[in-house]
């Protein structure tokens, strides 16, 4: 299973990267190396095998629904690189 | 002997006897960072000022008679990716360069609770990916018994610090390797404890399946010190989990006649070089001397382990690294016109060449057609090599192997082999992907260089891996040495 740099392209995009030229090229290159390495565990049998997503047997933390403090709204729009009216500002969107 | 160069039960001693002051402590370690941090290059943010005042604060507690708790008064410092309130928090990245956050971490609070005296902010590989620290967007820190070496990384920074002398003691995080591998090339000891032994909440988040934060110190009865003050439930990291901390000072007492240790011969490949090999050998040798019974045992599914942490972590990375759009904190491309170019310019501008090539590996192994084959896949590797460590423990009650497959390498050296870098986490990655506690401490040397033995332990289990490792250093016979890079 090659990668071509069509396919950087397109994780780029789902990665939302706006990767250079020579950034797609040395991409390639490398995702396939990295991707025939990580071919090696193709080598296990892992029929019936349970995925482990997470090591500890914890489900579903419940906690009583309370109000709790807030952060404050200034506060946190202090690391806003452009805040407008109590808001974050972005570029128009529609 | 400088007020540096003690250890952090002897600086307590110290302070509780009112040999010294914190003050006095306190300045002692600023003028050390003066001194030697050019050369190190350790301390992203140093936060002196914040420091002399919480050590006057102690030292009036002090006068007054107030009872105080363990670590008060002594100097200390953090990886920066360790959210501290007001205090910038950059994870070395230009994606988060002038972020300050509204909140602290709850090991930054507990800690701040216990009295210490927070000295700066350390340098890091970007968001904590990388072997060597030159992911950095800032610098790249020295090894401090070789300038021209790497300190290991992710926390590259927080083992240089104290192997430098520049801390008493640090935190750091470990998803792959990220203390126990700059413990071993800097010569310190470095503990990832079991995961949710110790909250993450207010850690910058990697991969939030494998990281776990932890302490850097120069002895192992410091490391015990410190976990006991961070470790604990929290309700605000609901991965943390509720069982009760056991008193670590105490565990290192005693004797380790009679303890079964398996040596798995899958962590002796022919990567391994030779002296590090040899080492390690001398280690082992030195705890059957010590009254252990080691036996060499076989976890067949070692060799996956690599190329499964390299599916899984950049997965849950390209996940969690999906918030750095500019939006909230942090950099932004002030130039794009839609919001769409916004996200694009941002991120490509603000992440560094391994965290974009992280993410890309981790969006194609979750990506439409790919994720059975690669992130499904790989879960169920996990699972196998987690019954490797399962099996193994019904019959040792710890694991000990080589913390990484070589001493520090030279600056530059590996940076264009992205596989090649990957390679040091090799006996570092099973532990996270298990989510057992996992130990470096020094080892010995080969030419000059530290070498550190990894010592691997049951779930919860901190106080075994703990036991033997104190046991090791207080029968090792080149305690003391000083790094000479900065002596």
């Amino acid at each position: 299973m090659r990668i071509t740099k069509k396919d950087v392209e397109h994780v780029a995009l789902l990665s939302r990267l706006d990767l250079t030229e020579e950034e797609k090229e040395a991409y390639t290159k490398q995702l396939n190396s990295i991707i025939d390495y990580m071919n090696k565990i193709n080598e296990l049998d892992t029929e019936g095998v349970e995925p482990t997503a997470h090591v500890l047997p914890i489900y579903n933390v419940m906690r009583e629904d309370e109000v709790g403090e807030s952060l404050d709204r200034e506060k946190v729009l202090e690391n806003a690189p452009e805040k407008e009216n109590g808001q974050f500002k972005v570029p128009r969107i529609v | 002997m400088e007020l540096y160069e003690y250890s952090v039960s002897a600086l307590k001693k110290m302070l509780q006897n009112k040999k010294v002051s914190s003050r006095e402590v306190t300045e002692a370690f600023l003028d050390r960072i003066e001194i030697i941090d050019g050369k190190v290059q350790a301390y992203i943010t140093k936060t002196a000022e914040e420091a002399l005042k919480k050590a006057d604060e102690i030292d009036s507690k002090r006068q007054k008679g107030e009872e105080l708790p363990s670590l008060a008064g002594i100097p200390m410092a953090l990886k920066d990716n360790l959210c501290t309130k007001d205090i910038k928090t950059t994870c070395a990245s230009k994606n988060l360069y002038n972020f300050k956050p509204p909140y602290s971490a709850t090991v930054v609070e507990k800690l701040d609770k216990n009295g210490a005296v927070m000295l700066g902010k350390l340098n890091m590989d970007e968001f904590a990916m990388g072997s060597s620290c030159e992911n950095s967007r800032f610098f790249s820190t020295r090894n401090p018994w070789d300038l021209e070496r790497v300190p290991g990384g992710s926390s590259g920074g927080s083992a240089a610090a104290v192997a430098a002398r520049e801390a008493s003691y640090t935190l750091g995080s470990d998803t792959g390797g990220s203390i126990r591998q700059p413990a071993s090339f800097c010569g310190v000891v470095g503990l990832k404890p079991t995961y949710g032994r110790v909250s993450r909440y207010g850690l910058v988040a990697f991969a939030s399946s494998l990281d776990q934060i932890g302490p850097f110190a120069n002895t192992v009865e410091d490391v015990a010190l410190v976990l006991q003050a961070i470790a604990g439930h929290d309700p605000m990291d609901s991965t943390s989990v509720d069982i009760p901390v056991p008193d670590y000072s105490e565990a290192l007492q005693g004797d380790i006649k009679g303890m079964k240790i398996g040596i798995p011969r899958e962590y002796f490949p022919d990567e391994l070089s030779s002296d590090v090999k040899d080492v390690v050998q001398k280690g082992i040798k030195k705890l059957e001397d010590l009254g252990a019974i080691v036996e060499e045992c076989s976890m067949p599914h070692t060799e996956y382990a690599l190329p499964t942490y390299y599916i899984v972590a950049p997965a849950e990375a390209s996940s969690n690294l999906a918030r750095y759009d500019g939006v909230r904190y942090g950099y932004r491309d002030k130039d794009a016109k839609n919001v769409l170019e916004m996200f694009m310019k941002t991120r490509n501008e603000g992440f560094g060449e391994e965290v974009k090539r992280r993410i890309m590996i981790g969006t194609y192994a979750l990506s439409s057609g790919y994720y059975d084959a690669y992130y499904l896949k790989a879960l169920k590797v996990r699972t196998l090599i987690r019954r490797d460590f399962e099996s193994a423990f019904e019959k040792y009650d710890c694991l000990v192997s080589p913390t990484s497959p070589s001493v520090a390498f030279k600056l530059g050296d590996r940076v264009d082999d992205p596989l090649a870098m990957y390679l040091s986490d090799l006996f570092t990655v099973p532990a996270n992907m298990a989510g057992i506690p996992a130990i470096s401490l020094p080892c010995g040397f080969s030419e000059g260089l530290p070498v550190g033995m990894q010592i691997m332990g049951k779930a919860f289990a901190e106080e075994t891996i703990l036991k033997v490792a104190h046991a090791f250093e207080k029968n090792s016979d080149f305690q003391g040495q000083k790094p000479r890079g900065v002596e």
